[in-house]
C-alpha cells in the first residue's frame, strides 16, 4: 500500500488554516492530534442519528447506540490485540486510567509496597502513584535516566525486589521521544511478581501495540493523541487482575443489584465504567483507530522517521542549538534549547510565524530539573507533517534565534 | 501625562507595525534595552513563578506616588513588563488600583495575559495592584 501525505492531508480539516496570517504548521502532536473527517462525521452522525442512552433502553435508538458503543470496544480490543473486549475499559484518557489503577489496585497494596515509575514520567503517572503512597503507606522508587534520555536499565533492576507490587512506566516520552524497552521492563518485572502499567500515551499513535505480546498488565491510552475526541481514552487490564481489584467509582451500569443494605458489582467491562460513559467518545474513539489501521504502519511509520531525522539533522546545524532526548530509539519527537534565549521567547515568535510547537516543561518539571533547564521548545510530528513543513519550521526557527539574540 | 494617554502613546507607537513579526521585534528591543530590576532585589519573595517564565517585581512607594521595577528571564516577557511599568510608573495608588490596562489588548498582547498562557504577566498585574492596595493602606 503506498502512503501519499498530500491525500491523507485532505482527511484533516484543521490543517488548512492561517494563523498571523501564515499558513498553519501544526507541530504540536504530542498535545494533541488534528481530527480526520471521518471522526467529525462520526461525532456529527452520532448526535444527528443515533443518540440514546446506552445499556439500559428498550427501544431502537438505544440499542443502536449500544451497538455503536460495544462496536468501537472491539476496534479498540483488535487494535491494542487485547484478549477479550471486556478487558478493554473506556475511561477519560490516560491520566483517568491510571488514576482508576492507582485507586483500584492500589486497595490491594499494604504499607511498605513498593511501586517504581520512571524519572522520565509526566506528571499524571507520579501524582497518582504519589497519593497511593500517601493512602497506602507505600513507597515510591525512581529509575534514573542516562543523559542521552535513555532509562538506566541496571538501575531498575537494582530497583527491583519482592516488595515490588507494581511497575508504571511511559511506552514513549513525551519530552525527550525516547522509546522505552518495555517487553524487557515488563518480563523482569514479572520475574519478581510485580505488576506493569504502561502508560501508552505517546506511543498509541506512534507504534504497534500488542498487549498480548507485550504482556502488560495494564495499558492506558487517551484517544485525543490517536486522532479521536478529547475526553475519551482506554485503559486495558487484563482480565484476572482486574477482577482482583475492587471498582473504582460507584453509579449506574458498574451495578449487578443494589439494596440499601448490599450492592453487588456487574462484571467486567461495565465495573469500572459507572455511570452514561462518553458514548460518542468511544465510538469515536473505534473510528479514529479504524482509520489509522487502514493505513500501512510501516509507510506511515517511515515518514514519522524521515521527518525526525532530517529536522534533526538540520538543526544540529544551528549554532548554540542542543536537542534534549538522543535516545537510540525515539518517537517523532525533538525537544530543544538555545543557548541564552528562553524556550518562551522561542515559542511566541514561533507563533507568530504560524508554527504551532509546545513550550516549557511538559508536565514533567522533575525531567527538566535532571538536566537543569527551566523548559524545552518541543516540535513533535505526526504522519500528516510534511518536509516542507519542517523546512518552514527551520526558516522561522532561525529568525527567531537571530531576532532573540 | 494621564495614564490613559501614556495608554494612547503606546498603542499609536504600534499601529506602524502591520507584521507580528515587527511588533514582537518593538517588544524584544525593549526588554533588551530597559533597566530592570537590581540583581540583589531578585529574591525569591519578589518572584511570581509563573508556570514557563519566571517574573520578578519590587515597587517603591514615595510622595505618594508608586515606581516599580521588574524583570524576567524570557525577553518577550520583559519587553512586555517594559510596557506595563511604562504606564503605571509614578501614578497614585488609586489610579493603578483602578487602571484598566486596555492597551494591551488594544496593542493585540490580550493572549499573554491569559491564564493559561501562563507566563507570569497575569499574575504581575495582580501584583502591581497589590503593591498600590498595600501602599493605600
Amino acid at each position: 500500500m503506498g502512503f501519499s501525505v498530500e491525500d491523507i492531508r485532505k482527511q484533516f480539516p484543521a490543517l488548512h488554516q492561517e494563523v498571523f496570517g501564515k499558513p498553519l504548521v501544526y507541530f504540536d502532536n504530542g498535545a494533541t492530534s488534528q481530527k480526520p473527517q471521518v471522526v467529525i462525521d462520526a461525532i456529527e452522525h452520532y448526535y444527528a442519528k443515533e443518540n440514546a442512552n446506552i445499556h439500559r433502553g428498550v427501544h431502537y435508538l438505544s440499542q443502536k447506540a449500544t451497538d455503536a458503543y460495544e462496536e468501537a470496544r472491539r476496534i479498540v480490543q483488535r487494535f491494542i490485540h487485547a484478549k477479550n473486549d471486556y478487558e478493554v475499559l473506556f475511561t477519560k484518557g490516560a491520566t483517568d486510567g491510571i488514576n482508576l489503577v492507582a485507586f483500584s489496585f492500589g486497595e490491594l497494596l499494604e504499607a511498605g509496597d513498593e511501586i517504581i515509575i520512571s524519572e522520565m514520567e509526566h506528571h499524571s503517572n507520579i501524582v497518582p502513584w504519589q497519593l497511593v503512597c500517601q493512602r497506602k503507606q507505600t513507597v515510591l522508587k525512581v529509575i534514573p535516566i542516562l543523559d542521552n534520555g535513555e532509562l538506566d536499565m541496571v538501575a531498575f533492576e537494582k530497583l527491583l525486589s519482592k516488595r515490588t507490587k507494581l511497575v508504571a512506566v511511559t511506552h514513549a516520552s513525551n519530552t525527550l521521544g525516547t522509546i522505552n524497552p518495555v517487553k524487557e521492563i515488563i518480563q523482569k518485572s514479572h520475574a519478581v511478581g510485580a505488576k506493569v502499567l504502561i502508560d501508552g500515551a505517546q506511543s498509541i499513535q506512534h507504534l504497534k501495540i500488542d498487549v498480548q505480546d507485550l504482556d502488560c498488565d495494564f495499558y492506558a491510552f487517551s484517544s485525543h493523541k490517536v486522532f479521536g475526541p478529547t475526553g475519551a481514552g482506554v485503559l486495558y487490564g487484563k482480565e484476572a487482575v482486574l477482577n482482583s481489584m475492587p471498582p473504582y467509582q460507584g453509579g449506574g451500569d458498574m451495578i449487578d443489584k443494589v439494596t440499601f443494605e448490599k450492592t453487588t458489582f456487574n462484571e467486567l467491562p461495565f465495573k469500572f465504567e459507572a455511570g452514561t460513559p462518553h458514548i460518542v467518545g468511544g465510538i469515536a474513539t473505534g473510528v479514529a483507530l479504524k482509520y489509522l489501521q487502514e493505513l500501512d504502519f510501516e509507510s506511515v511509520h517511515q515518514h514519522e522517521m524521515e521527518l525526525l531525522n532530517y529536522a534533526q539533522a538540520e538543526m544540529k546545524q544551528i549554532e548554540g542549538l542542543r536537542i534534549i532526548g538522543t535516545a537510540k530509539n525515539k518517537t517523532s519527537v525533538i525537544s530543544f534549547v538555545v543557548d541564552g534565549l528562553h524556550p518562551f521567547d522561542i515559542g511566541t515568535l514561533l507563533d507568530k510565524q504560524g508554527i504551532a510547537v509546545r513550550t516549557g516543561h511538559h508536565c514533567t518539571q522533575p525531567l527538566m530539573e535532571r538536566y537543569g533547564i527551566v523548559g524545552t521548545v518541543r516540535a513533535s510530528f505526526a504522519f500528516y507533517n510534511t518536509k516542507e513543513e519542517v523546512d518552514l519550521f527551520l526558516k522561522a526557527l532561525k529568525r527567531s534565534i537571530e531576532l532573540l539574540k | 501625562m494621564t495614564l490613559e494617554e501614556k495608554q494612547q502613546e503606546i498603542i499609536d507607537e504600534f499601529s506602524i507595525y502591520t507584521d507580528w513579526m515587527e511588533k514582537y521585534e518593538y517588544i524584544i528591543d525593549l526588554g533588551k534595552s530597559v533597566k530592570t530590576i537590581n540583581e540583589d532585589l531578585k529574591t525569591d519573595d519578589r518572584l511570581i513563578d509563573g508556570c514557563q517564565s519566571r517574573v520578578w517585581v519590587a515597587s517603591e512607594f514615595k510622595d505618594g506616588k508608586l515606581f516599580f521595577s521588574a524583570d524576567s528571564d524570557a525577553i518577550i516577557t520583559k519587553g512586555i513588563i517594559a510596557l506595563l511599568i511604562q504606564v503605571l510608573d509614578g501614578e497614585s495608588p488609586e489610579t493603578i488600583v483602578n487602571a484598566d490596562l486596555h492597551f494591551i489588548k488594544d496593542i493585540g498582547l490580550q493572549d499573554h495575559l491569559s491564564p493559561t498562557r501562563a507566563n507570569g504577566l497575569l499574575s504581575m498585574v495582580k501584583q502591581l495592584k497589590k503593591s498600590a492596595l498595600l501602599a493605600m493602606r
